[in-house]
Formats: C-alpha cells, sequence, structure tokens
C-alpha cells in the first residue's frame, strides 16, 4: 500500500475545502465540546465531594469509579442502545440516532474520568489552603472553591484528559448516533467508514485532523498552565 | 495574548455549541432508512438520493448495517423503512407485523470471488454448491460475512446445501461489512462470496477475480419494508410510502438502471409495474 498518495490526496482534500469533511469536523468539535460543558461541573464537584467528604460505602464509591476509568465505550453504546430504542424505557423520547444521544453517551463516557482525575487532585492539594479559607471566615462553598482553585491544573487536566477519550472515540457514537452523513456521523466513525470503503485518503484527512486537535488541546492546556504549571 | 487565546478559545466554544457544526435537528419529514451495507458502499445511494431528497424536500437519514441488523432496527422502530437483501427474513418481518407494503425493488447477484492464482482452481465453474464443497475441505482461506447479513444468510445457505460444517483455520469469520471482507480478502488471497455491485465497487482496489457466477441459486432480489405503523404510530410511515413509492417508480428505476460502476450496471430494476 502507498502511503503518499493517500496522503498526498488527504491534504489536498482538507485544503480544498471539502465541504463534507469539514462537516464531519465541527459535528465532532460540537458533540464533544457539549458533552463536556455538561460534564465538567457536575463531575467536578463530584470528585471534590468524594475528596473531602466521608460517608459510609465512600471507598466502594471511589473503587467503582476508578473501575469505570477502562470501561470499554462500545458497552456504553450497548446500554444507550438498550435503553433509547423505541422498545427500550427511553424511547419515547426519541433520541436514537441523534447528536444528542451521542452527547449522552460522551457524557457518561468522560463522567468518571473527570471525577477520579479532579479526586486525586484535590487528594493531593495542599491542606492549608483550605484551613486558611475557613479561618480567613469563608463558607463551605467559597472554600472550595479555594481549593478547587489551588489545583486547578489538576481538574483542568482531568477535563483535556476526558475530552481526548470522548473526541476519539468511536464504539458509543456508532452504536447510538448510526453513523448518519450531515447529521451523526463524526471524525472517528467517519475514519471508520472511509476505511471500510478503501477510501484511505479521506481516512488519513480527518485523522490528520484528529490528532491535530488532540495536539491544539494539549498546546492550550501547556499554554494556559505557564509558569503556574512549574513546581 | 493568553487573554486573547482565552477569547478565542471561548468564542469557538460558542459558535459550536450554537450550531455552527450546523447540527440540524431532525426534521419531522425527515425518513429513516437502514439498510444493507452494499447498497451503500457501491455508491448507490449516494446516487439515487440527492435526486429524491431534491423532490421530496427532506432528508433520508441513512443508518447502513447487515440485512440483519438492519431489519432488527425496524422491528425497534428505530427506522421508518428497510431496504434490504433477504428474502425468507423480510417475508417473516412482514409476516410478524414488524413491517408492511413489502416491494420488489432490483435485483443484482452472489458471486464468489477469489485471488487471480485460484488455486482452487473454481474459476468459471457455474454450480455454487458444488464448489462450495471444495471450499469446504479447508485447502484455502474463506473469509465469511459472520454478521447476519443477507450475503452472510446466503452463504449459510449454501453451506447447508453442500453438507458442510465451516469449521476451522481455513474458515475466517469476519463480523465486518462487504466492502471490508474484500479488501481482507485481497490481502489474505482468500475466497470470499460477495454481491456483484459491492464488489464492482471494490475489483480495482483488491485485483479479486469473479470466480463463480451465474448459478440461478446466486439471484440477489432487494426489498423494500415500510415499518408497521399500527405498531409504531409515530414511525413517518407517509415519508416512508412516499420513498417507496418514488423508488419502485419510473423514475426511480430509471435512476438504478443508469447507477454503473466503472461502465458497468450493478442493479437491475425489479419493481412490478402495476404497483
Amino acid at each position: 500500500m502507498d502511503l503518499l498518495q493517500p496522503t498526498h490526496e488527504a491534504f489536498s482534500l482538507l485544503f480544498s475545502g471539502n465541504p463534507e469533511i469539514w462537516r464531519i469536523i465541527f459535528i465532532s468539535l460540537r458533540v464533544s465540546l457539549i458533552a463536556m460543558l455538561v460534564v465538567t461541573p457536575l463531575a467536578v464537584a463530584a470528585g471534590f465531594f468524594l475528596a473531602t467528604v466521608a460517608f459510609p460505602g465512600r471507598r466502594a464509591l471511589v473503587i467503582l469509579i476508578q473501575g469505570l476509568l477502562s470501561s470499554p465505550t462500545v458497552v456504553v453504546g450497548l446500554l444507550l442502545y438498550l435503553l433509547l430504542s423505541r422498545q427500550g424505557p427511553f424511547g419515547s423520547w426519541h433520541l436514537l440516532f441523534t447528536q444528542e444521544a451521542m452527547i449522552i453517551g460522551q457524557i457518561i463516557i468522560a463522567f468518571p474520568v473527570v471525577v477520579a482525575f479532579t479526586l486525586s487532585a484535590v487528594q493531593g492539594a495542599d491542606p492549608r489552603a483550605h484551613e486558611t479559607a475557613v479561618s480567613l471566615g469563608a463558607g463551605t462553598a467559597r472554600a472550595a472553591l479555594t481549593t478547587l482553585l489551588e489545583v486547578r491544573f489538576g481538574v483542568m487536566a482531568a477535563v483535556f484528559n476526558a475530552f481526548g477519550r470522548v473526541f476519539s472515540e468511536i464504539g458509543c457514537s456508532l452504536m447510538v448516533g448510526g453513523n448518519i452523513l450531515g447529521l451523526t456521523r463524526n471524525i472517528p466513525t467517519a475514519i471508520a467508514l472511509e476505511t471500510s470503503k478503501g477510501e484511505f485518503a479521506q481516512g488519513i484527512a480527518l485523522g490528520i485532523v484528529l490528532m491535530a486537535v488532540a495536539l491544539g488541546v494539549n498546546y492550550a492546556l501547556a499554554f494556559l498552565q505557564g509558569e503556574g504549571g512549574l513546581k | 495574548m493568553k487573554r486573547r487565546l482565552l477569547k478565542a478559545l471561548i468564542v469557538f466554544f460558542v459558535l459550536c455549541v450554537t450550531g455552527w457544526g450546523a447540527n440540524q435537528a431532525t426534521a419531522a419529514k425527515d425518513i429513516r432508512m437502514s439498510t444493507t451495507t452494499s447498497t451503500e458502499n457501491s455508491g448507490l445511494l449516494g446516487y439515487l438520493l440527492p435526486v429524491y431528497e431534491a423532490k421530496c424536500s427532506c432528508k433520508v437519514r441513512v443508518i447502513s448495517v447487515g440485512t440483519g441488523k438492519a431489519l432488527e432496527l425496524g422491528k425497534n422502530g428505530d427506522v421508518d423503512v428497510v431496504l434490504v437483501h433477504a428474502r425468507p427474513s423480510e417475508d417473516k418481518f412482514v409476516a410478524e407485523g414488524h413491517g408492511v407494503n413489502r416491494s420488489d425493488v432490483m435485483y443484482n447477484d452472489f458471486i464468489l470471488v477469489g485471488s487471480q492464482t485460484d488455486p482452487l482452481r473454481l474459476r468459471g465453474t457455474k454450480d455454487v454448491i458444488a464448489a462450495f464443497k471444495i471450499l469446504g475441505e479447508g485447502k484455502a482461506k474463506f473469509i465469511s460475512r459472520g454478521d447476519n447479513s443477507g450475503t452472510d444468510q446466503m452463504e449459510k445457505n449454501y453451506w447447508k446445501q453442500a453438507g458442510v460444517e465451516p469449521k476451522g483455520a481455513w474458515f475466517i469469520s469476519a463480523g465486518l461489512g462487504m466492502g471490508e471482507v474484500l479488501t481482507m480478502a485481497g490481502e489474505l488471497q482468500a475466497y470470499t462470496l460477495s454481491d456483484r455491485a459491492t464488489y464492482g465497487a471494490y475489483r480495482s482496489k483488491t485485483g479479486l477475480d469473479i470466480l463463480v457466477q451465474g448459478d440461478p441459486k446466486m439471484f440477489n432480489p432487494y426489498g423494500v419494508i415500510a415499518v408497521n405503523p399500527k405498531k409504531y404510530p409515530d414511525a413517518n410511515y407517509e415519508g416512508a410510502m412516499d420513498f417507496i413509492n418514488w423508488i419502485t417508480s419510473d423514475e426511480g428505476q430509471k435512476r438504478i438502471a443508469e447507477f454503473k460502476v466503472d461502465g458497468e450496471q450493478l442493479f437491475f430494476p425489479s419493481a412490478k409495474k402495476d404497483n
């Protein structure tokens, strides 16, 4: 298999402004960004709660969340498919094969990632930040915010990590999205389809975009961390 | 600089979320169709649907899977119309009340393809069952779709008639679509059963040759079925029927006949004129 030829075609596809390819890219970004927007506040709060509040069953819950980190996305997809199918319990919502279904799937996939990483970031925080805030008269919420700001780089890493996972996952998107052109075809499902059709140029073009976005996200993270990332 | 980057990120974020990604909420008129991989992989739907979509000013949302899965989606009411090729399963689907108004649409045929070297010397034979008996001796690799698609069901049927239980290192159950299996057969220099349409679209990419063809047992008819509106009142029955009427109309049938890959016609219209 000649690798250069399809790669060359890939670049010309991308830069000739092929609308179909760019649509796929925007669908991918849209779905993953909305999912992260929804999941981040919930999961960060949950992670903080788990790290700071003792309650019965906490240990089991932490283990469960960490176990879910390795949950295969196809299993999430399958469960969600069964729930959203018209014969399933939420069938009347008509969500199967929509972007909303993909967003829900990605939320489920991202949630344990953000929770687990936030948890370990908060646990590793200097307890004096919290104590100082409280001694200066901060309420529970204000003190929590102080701690989270203290460990913001850890929390950001959690969010970016989760974004990386949902942005590149295929199993769930394929199952609940259905890979419909112009509606639910995102970068990973399109790569799988184009490869199955033997259209390697399109696959490579989309692979380049996937890598570029992943690199861009990490670059942005490093840039925003700036000197603060140094210890 | 940092601020500007942050601002740019936020703007981009908002644009994406508010629909720069051109989210088209599925309009009520949209038709959801599950179909086999052959109609999509061969390029037929890409050729047919834009014409229909311009006419009905709606969108046909295509979910391209194996016939087994395509019917399953219809059974669950997750689509409005199915376009598949496995007559016994289709009849069962209608008999069980999942679908109504089954119509013939078109046909092509199955072919047995393999590498140009053809180690089993099947080239030019006409009896598919005899060929499967030879394949069953296990002297060369055979790739099976293994996904309960129409092609897979036909292949199982051939094994049964040949009295062979396909098992062993020579029998590769891929669990993939037709195009992927053809690509795999090209890479592994293996034999496989294909529909003529998908093979036509992949011939130059895989370098496989047609070895066995022309057996009446290899006839491959496609049917279109609307999902039963009594079972799923919120299915787009009207849209499904409109699509069925169009694809079986003179215009739709003519388009099917006109569709060619490398100058070769891949599907042959077969809708009955009287309906």
